[in-house]
């Protein structure tokens, strides 16, 4: 926890790449190998009749289901309208090739865009409410298409169903033969499974995954948590229309009951069961539900309530499903990869804010934030200006904590003005300050918990405006720079939970730091730290300033605030009581009261 | 107009219905802060229990209520402690599903034991009802409609005039600084399961002789009672009821005037209406995470 492995570190800078790269490339060439003996076993050994149907049924399902990977698994959103979204993409080829004539190839890709571009307008609508509006737009919608497709007969044939959907041909080659057409459905999985597998890995899969852990910090940390989670549902809904659409060239007959609210249920149990955080997951949880049925044979008439009742126990006792529980005894035998940290560059962020003359980066006029008839902060100035570290204090409830919100955008201001480095920011959601510079830790620690440190830090880097060069390398560097300002490095692989409350908090300032803010808002950061940890945390404080750092920073340990602070500002009941230099600020009778109460100004006189 | 008349009435009846298992979301959502997707079960299961009750064993009509409500009443416990209880630390997710995975154990369950024939169950009055000029007020609605606004009343007072209800409401508005009080967090979630369970038997008692006593009965009206209570205003007792009487009212209306066999979508399309451009219901829900 010292400045010494910074130092260190960034002075070992040998060549060569490090192995950790060479193994991520070596990922998807074994990958594409076993896709490609999968698809061909299908045309060595084929399959007939029933074993056919099964296997047809488990590779198109798989693709529906790996949406589910997406917004359920990696955004964390719930869609109960899965089903709908194949029926889409199903009734687009059935209807397509059938009454209007068109190819397959034109259909496939029609289904699934349809299936998405309504994925997008479902969410659009619901996605800016909580979870639970979510769960039951996704079953509205999927009432309705399930009521659309069995009572528009003259279109959909109504409950009768398309019969006859022709299978493809492409160049010449013919895929209406069973096994053929299997082998396509398998290339086509494979293909995605690789998209989805590599998703979580980019930018955007971050941001999923910061979305689901925690939304809150992810908006604070750059993440358009809205656009994300459209995102999400959207790619689901892609990925639902295609399965659907690749369901119906298998079958060439297809009927409103196959896309009704219990299949929708039966795609999510697929992937809560298999583990919807992994696409390996989906592939075992579907298959496995397609199979179940055939060993359950002998339950037949009380199968679904079996299923139900599986549903109830996989929440209760294996939450991150199948893969979740088999990855959980992986990770103990296999210890967190190894990360190479022989060639970090230190972290620029010092560097860049550099501006001795004393300016002001952060000005807040006659802010406001009232709660009905509370106060919380009352027509409160606040200067912060370049390189210094400015603490905010008063007694509990005097507003800091709201005050901070405001800064950071989670709370809307009632009146008044704050300015970024001359911007206007006083009206931006929280992502877009992230994005002009505003970085922030949170009292209560907000991290991601389900994303590793190094990538809770990445989330961090990547903020919008924060241009970073290199690449995913460039980003990894960054990430890795900052967890070593903060002595962490060595530990970037492991899973954030494995680390003590005191190092967490270094996680997050280190996620904050990874960004390159302009200012550091640090709410309560010496909050439930023992001695020792205070002191690495002083530690730290010291050295950013050291680098020329803008912080505003909360606290209430008097102790911690004496030995970093350039300014000191103190509010009580929402109100500014003083502002000023440290040492004038913590003598000011008014600040004395407001601490002691009004005893002490009496004992004053 | 006296058609409309009768439309209004009975769309007053069917939205009583939803209001009441309506209410009963509501109370497990306060309580929890989780969706209960099978609450529209509890109403099935009560329709299933006076069928079993009153035509397969041929008890009297009021004893079948009173046993279906207490056999209700120990469901809820049941329920509480196998599908809430062990997931009441995780978030909202898990819960939901494990809902949804209780609504298909019990369809299904039901579905093994009955079969899938529709049962049916005759009305509680064996007098039709009264007519009031061009229209005719069917007894088994002036049932329901009497019957929910009796609940509703019996709710308020509950909830406002007595001290358990009082205790109720602590732990729905903060469920920790109530725990830190000394109320018992967990014992007033089960007392809301029992009585959330019991309100929808009810519901489910009263609906059995108008529609047909299926599985599938209990989430259709589940569905659309939490297309009210969404529509009313999340979270809000007030909320439920209004939303569910103007859905019932939609709902009748749109069938005679626009589509019989789209009945059923003129709930979710106003729903979807209320959600761009009202999201937070008629009455509103209020919505703040502190950070």
């Amino acid at each position: 926890m010292s400045g010494d492995s910074f130092l260190a570190s960034a002075q070992q800078i040998p060549s060569g790449a490090p192995a950790r790269f060479r193994r991520a490339a070596l990922g998807p060439l074994i990958y594409l190998v076993l896709a490609l003996v999968l698809t061909a076993a299908v045309l060595v050994f084929p399959v007939s009749g029933y074993s056919l149907n099964l296997l047809m049924q488990a590779s198109t399902y798989a693709v529906a289901v790996l949406g589910l990977t997406v917004v359920l698994g990696y955004a964390g959103q719930i869609n109960l309208a899965q089903a709908a979204f194949f029926g889409l993409g199903a009734y687009s080829v059935a209807l397509g090739t059938t009454t209007l004539g068109l190819s397959f190839w034109i259909a496939l890709p029609l289904g699934a865009i349809l299936a998405a571009l309504a994925g997008a307008v479902l969410g659009l609508t619901s996605l800016r409410l909580g979870g639970h509006y979510l769960a039951m737009v996704t079953i509205s919608f999927q009432m309705i298409v399930t009521l659309i497709l069995t009572n528009w007969i003259s279109v959909t044939h109504g409950p009768d169903g398309v019969p006859g959907i022709e299978r493809p041909t492409l160049f010449g080659l013919s895929f209406s033969e069973g096994t053929r057409y299997l082998a396509l459905c398998i290339a086509i999985l494979c293909a995605v499974g690789y998209f989805v597998w590599h998703l979580r890995s980019t930018r955007l899969g971050r941001a999923m995954q910061a979305v689901r852990d925690n939304e809150l910090a992810a908006g604070v940390t750059g993440v358009n948590t809205y656009l994300t989670k459209v995102l999400a549902f959207t790619v689901s809904a892609l990925l639902g229309g295609l399965g659907g659409g690749l369901f119906a060239g298998g079958f060439t007959y297809i009927s409103p009951d196959q896309f009704s609210f219990n299949e929708s249920v039966v795609f999510l149990t697929m992937a809560l069961l298999g583990g919807a955080r992994s696409p390996f997951g989906t592939a075992i949880g579907t298959g496995l539900l397609i199979l179940l049925p055939e060993w359950l044979r002998f339950l037949k008439l009380i199968y679904l309530a079996v299923y139900g009742a599986a549903v109830i126990l996989i929440m209760v006792f294996m939450p991150e499903g199948i893969w979740g529980f088999v990855n959980k005894f992986w990770r103990k035998v296999r210890p967190s990869l190894a990360i190479s940290l022989d060639h970090l560059a230190p972290l620029p962020l010092t560097l860049r804010t550099c501006n001795p003359d004393g300016s002001v980066i952060l000005e807040v006029r006659a802010l406001s934030k009232h709660f009905g008839g509370l106060k919380a902060v009352d027509n409160v100035d606040l200067k912060v200006a370049h390189n210094t570290v400015h603490a905010l204090i008063g007694p509990n409830g005097s507003g800091k904590s709201t005050l901070l919100n405001v800064l950071s955008g989670i709370y809307r201001p009632t009146a008044g003005q704050i300015d970024l480095a001359q911007q206007d920011v006083s009206r931006l959601p929280t992502h877009q300050r992230a994005a002009s510079g505003m970085g922030r830790t949170f009292q209560n620690i907000r991290l991601f918990a389900a994303m590793s440190i190094l990538d809770n830090v990445k989330v961090g880097a990547e903020r919008p405006g924060n241009a970073i060069a290199g690449g995913s390398k460039g980003l990894e560097q960054q990430a890795l720079a900052a967890l070593a300002f903060v002595g962490l490095a060595q530990r970037a692989g492991e899973a954030v939970g494995s680390l003590s409350y005191g190092h967490q908090r270094h996680v997050e300032i280190a996620r904050a730091l990874a960004g390159n803010p302009k200012v550091l808002l640090l709410d309560e950061p010496g909050a439930g730290l023992n001695h020792l940890e205070k002191d690495a945390l002083v530690n730290l404080l010291q050295r950013l300033k050291g680098h020329g750092l803008t912080i505003l920073i909360i606290d209430h340990d008097m102790n911690l605030v004496e030995q970093v602070a350039d300014h000191i500002t103190v509010l009580n009941f929402g109100r500014r009581i003083a502002d000023g230099k440290p040492a004038d600020v913590l003598r000011n009778p008014d600040v004395i009261a407001a601490y002691l109460g009004e005893v002490s100004a009496h004992g004053a006189t | 107009m006296g058609f409309n008349l009768q439309l209004l009435f009975t769309g007053i009846g069917v939205g009583s219905i939803y209001a009441l298992v309506a209410l009963g979301f509501v109370l497990i959502y306060r309580a929890t802060n989780v969706v209960n997707f099978a609450q529209g079960d509890f109403a099935m299961l009560g329709a299933f229990s006076m069928v079993v009750l009153a035509i397969d064993f041929g008890l009297p009509y009021w004893l079948s209520i009173i046993l279906t409500l207490i056999a209700l009443l120990l469901f809820g416990a049941i329920f509480n402690l196998a599908v809430y209880y062990p997931l009441r630390n995780r978030s909202f997710l898990p819960v939901i599903i494990s809902t949804i995975g209780a609504s298909i154990l019990l369809e299904n369950g039901v579905l093994a034991a009955y079969g899938p024939r529709p049962q049916s169950l005759p009305t509680v009055f064996s007098g039709q009802g009264i007519t009031i000029g061009d229209v005719f007020l069917d007894s088994q609605y002036l049932l329901i409609i009497g019957l929910t606004a009796a609940m509703v009343a019996f709710q308020f007072l509950f909830f406002e005039r007595t001290f358990i209800g009082k205790k109720l409401q602590a732990v729905s508005q903060d469920k920790e600084m109530a725990a830190l009080l000394g109320i018992s967090v967990g014992s007033m979630i089960m007392v809301t399961f029992v009585y959330s369970a019991a309100l929808g038997g009810l519901a489910g008692v009263l609906v059995a002789p108008i529609l047909f006593v299926s599985v599938g009965m209990g989430s259709s009206i589940a569905l659309k009672a939490f297309a009210a209570s969404i529509i009313g205003g999340f979270g809000e007792v007030t909320g439920a009821i209004i939303g569910g009487l103007i859905l019932g009212v939609i709902e009748t209306f749109g069938a005679a005037y626009i589509s019989v066999p789209y009945k059923d979508a003129f709930a979710f399309l106003a729903l979807f209406v209320v959600l761009l451009f009202r999201p937070q219901g008629i009455l509103g829900e209020r919505v703040a995470e502190k950070a």
